[in-house]
């Protein structure tokens, strides 16, 4: 079964200067069990993609068409507030970039986590114990007495496991960590990235990791789904989408990825220019402004094409150069 | 927690210290003997110099600011001119009323301007809020005597609802808070304004902090964001300037004294300074100096209780 099954979605803002195009025929899966990555650089909707799918727009976005069924039977997008707010935090959790700033700084960890079990109907005190549990499973020292103490007394790696162990208290059935490693060091992010794997096979749920670190996201991830200016540009398995990249846009940002040069450049390669004002979105393809594989043919509307079973790539030089890879 | 608060009220007595010397400087520099100011024109050379030699005058001045420091720690204030009694008494005497004046200020202030501010920043951008904005720049706007006549008139003149003028019968409780309605609304209803605009301005800054979102992301009750996740943040300012506040909270006091002919310590200063009985005005303006520091020790110490992050800076 899938956990979450995202078809068609588009996502718009009304800007003072205009309507804005956020999203657009946004789709992937996230089976059960599974770790999807999501991966794309900066302003690529990856935020606007978990607002959406948690019901948290905000006032002035807009979901114009598309659905986001999650368990296979209720569409997230018709859900009402207050069947959404049922549904974040006991089946779709979601830690946060930034650890320093996501939990209440005023309010001491135990009651940020006992109030996050309000809905279980369990006593204080077994809400309490629940607590202890989780931020031993995520190896926070002296646990008990953690719970009296308030976030400015964690370190950053700390507050980012009480997040973690936040997050999956209530055994949800998809988590949506958002670049949950990104503000840490790259020791605690390895050791971070693990936790998270032993968890996620413990208590089975599936995860849905926003990242910008290709290495991380294939060392974590089954799956991966590029992501260029709110669209779905490849999408598929992390071994089919890293070997054998058909868009050009996932094949120069594997490129870009520094932890792919093999040789010494005093200068990182990127990929020149701008991500598109997505208030005047181009016709054809979202990526031809910085294609070096650009020609005629991307002038026009372009569609998804299946590569292989469980890979496609919205691109129409995916058909030819299939062949050519072939021979290549 | 203790530690917190024990260095604090240090900081406090270091304050106080500081006010006591300027005090003793204003008085020093003021133009003009005390003691011929005291005994009129009419006096002897003989009289005026008796009085001095009382009063601790021919001293060297060192030894007068040791005599009023030492005393003003131990509770002694100097005596009335006229009456003789200890100006601490005097002053004593007519506290309750202006620290029930300033309590029921606060009270006018935060019972009003809390849930309005709060009900400004969630509402943001409607009617509601708006008018609230405007609303609270009037009231700012006005000075508290202004408020006080027009008080006065309204209510206790026009309408005859409240009374005009008295702090009610002694012993009397109920009485007294009748008494208080109208002088309190007069010193609190430009904080209502402060301190909405505050808590507007505080609250639609937390409401955008990412533990928030988080707080969201977990499905807690819109009601439980608000009062338990926001609001106990966005509060802290507010206390910090309401602890500021009570300065100018204590001289409106005295147009509201004088206004509604109520005892305290404001309309006392007002009689001192008619009738030049500069031991009660020193007095009065060194208790008010006290309860001024105490209260925003008070502030100080509500906010390090709600705040984890100023408790452990300490």
């Amino acid at each position: 079964m899938t956990t979450l099954s995202v078809s068609g979605l588009n996502v718009w803002f009304s800007t003072e200067d205009g309507p804005l195009h956020a999203l657009k025929d946004v789709t992937f899966d996230i089976p059960e069990r599974r770790i999807v990555g999501i991966v794309g650089e900066s302003g690529c909707g990856k935020s606007t993609l978990i607002n959406a799918i948690l019901g948290l727009l905000a006032d002035n976005g807009e979901i114009r068409n598309g659905e986001i069924l999650f368990e296979g039977q209720s569409d997230l997008t018709k859900l009402t507030r207050r069947e959404m707010q049922d549904l974040r935090g006991p089946r779709i959790s979601t830690v946060f970039q930034d650890p320093m700033g996501a939990l209440n700084p005023v309010l001491s960890v135990g009651e940020q986590m006992i109030n996050i079990q309000y809905r279980s109907g369990q006593s204080k005190a077994e809400k309490a114990a629940r607590a202890i549990e989780m931020l031993k499973l995520v190896r926070i020292p002296d646990a008990d007495s953690a719970l009296n103490r308030y976030p400015h007394q964690f370190s950053g790696g700390m507050k980012q496991r009480i997040a973690i162990a936040m997050s999956l208290m209530m055994e949800p059935a998809l988590l949506i960590a958002d670049e949950p490693t990104t503000a840490l060091d790259a020791t605690l992010e390895v050791a971070t990235i693990e936790l998270l794997q032993d968890l996620q096979e413990q208590i089975g749920c599936s995860v849905m990791f926003i990242s910008h670190h290709l290495g991380v996201i294939a060392e974590l991830c089954q799956d991966v789904v590029v992501m260029y200016a709110g669209e779905v540009v490849e999408r598929g398995t992390v071994r089919d989408v890293f070997h054998d990249p058909r868009h050009p846009y996932t094949r120069r940002l594997l490129e870009c990825d520094p932890a792919r040069q093999t040789e010494r450049t005093r200068v990182l390669p990127t990929i020149p220019g701008e991500i598109p004002d997505l208030r005047h979105r181009p016709e054809g393809c979202v990526f031809a402004p910085r294609c070096l594989e650009r020609h005629p043919g991307c002038d026009m509307a372009q569609s998804e094409r299946m590569v292989a079973p469980g890979h496609a790539a919205r691109c129409n030089l995916v058909d030819q150069s299939a062949a050519e890879g072939e021979s290549a | 927690m203790l530690n917190y608060a024990v260095k604090r009220l240090g900081l406090a007595v270091a304050i106080v210290s500081v006010a006591m010397f300027l005090l003793f400087c204003m008085i020093y520099l003021v133009p003009g003997d005390p003691a011929s100011v005291a005994l009129g024109p009419r006096a002897t050379d003989a009289m005026k110099e008796a009085l001095r030699v009382k009063m601790g005058l021919d001293q060297p001045i060192w030894v007068q600011f040791w005599n009023f420091f030492s005393g003003a720690w131990t509770g002694d204030l100097g005596q009335e001119v006229l009456s003789g009694r200890p100006v601490l008494d005097v002053v004593l005497e007519q506290l309750p009323f202006t620290l029930a004046l300033i309590a029921g200020g606060i009270t006018w202030s935060v019972a009003i301007g809390i849930p309005l501010g709060c009900w400004a920043a969630i509402n943001r951008g409607s009617f509601a809020d708006r008018l609230v904005g405007i609303l609270s720049v009037a009231v700012i706007a006005v000075p508290s005597f202004v408020i006080a006549i027009y008080a006065l008139l309204i209510f206790s003149v026009s309408l005859r609802w409240l009374p005009a003028i008295g702090a009610g019968e002694p012993g009397h409780l109920g009485d007294q808070i009748v008494h208080l309605i109208l002088p309190s609304l007069a010193v609190g209803l430009g904080w209502v304004g402060y301190i909405a605009r505050m808590v507007r301005a505080s609250m639609l800054e937390v409401l955008e902090a990412s533990h928030i979102r988080t707080a969201r992301a977990f499905g807690l009750p819109e009601n439980m964001i608000t009062y338990r996740y926001a609001l106990t943040i966005a509060i802290l300012p507010t206390i910090t300037l309401l602890g500021v506040g009570i300065g100018q909270m204590l001289s409106s006091a005295v147009f509201a004294e004088i206004v509604f002919a109520r005892p305290g310590v404001g309309k006392l200063v007002y009689d001192a300074i008619l009738t030049r009985n500069f031991p009660v005005v020193t007095g009065a303006v060194l208790v008010t100096t006290v309860i001024f520091v105490l209260l925003n020790l008070v502030a100080d110490l509500i906010v390090g209780a709600l705040d984890p992050r100023v408790r452990s800076s300490f």
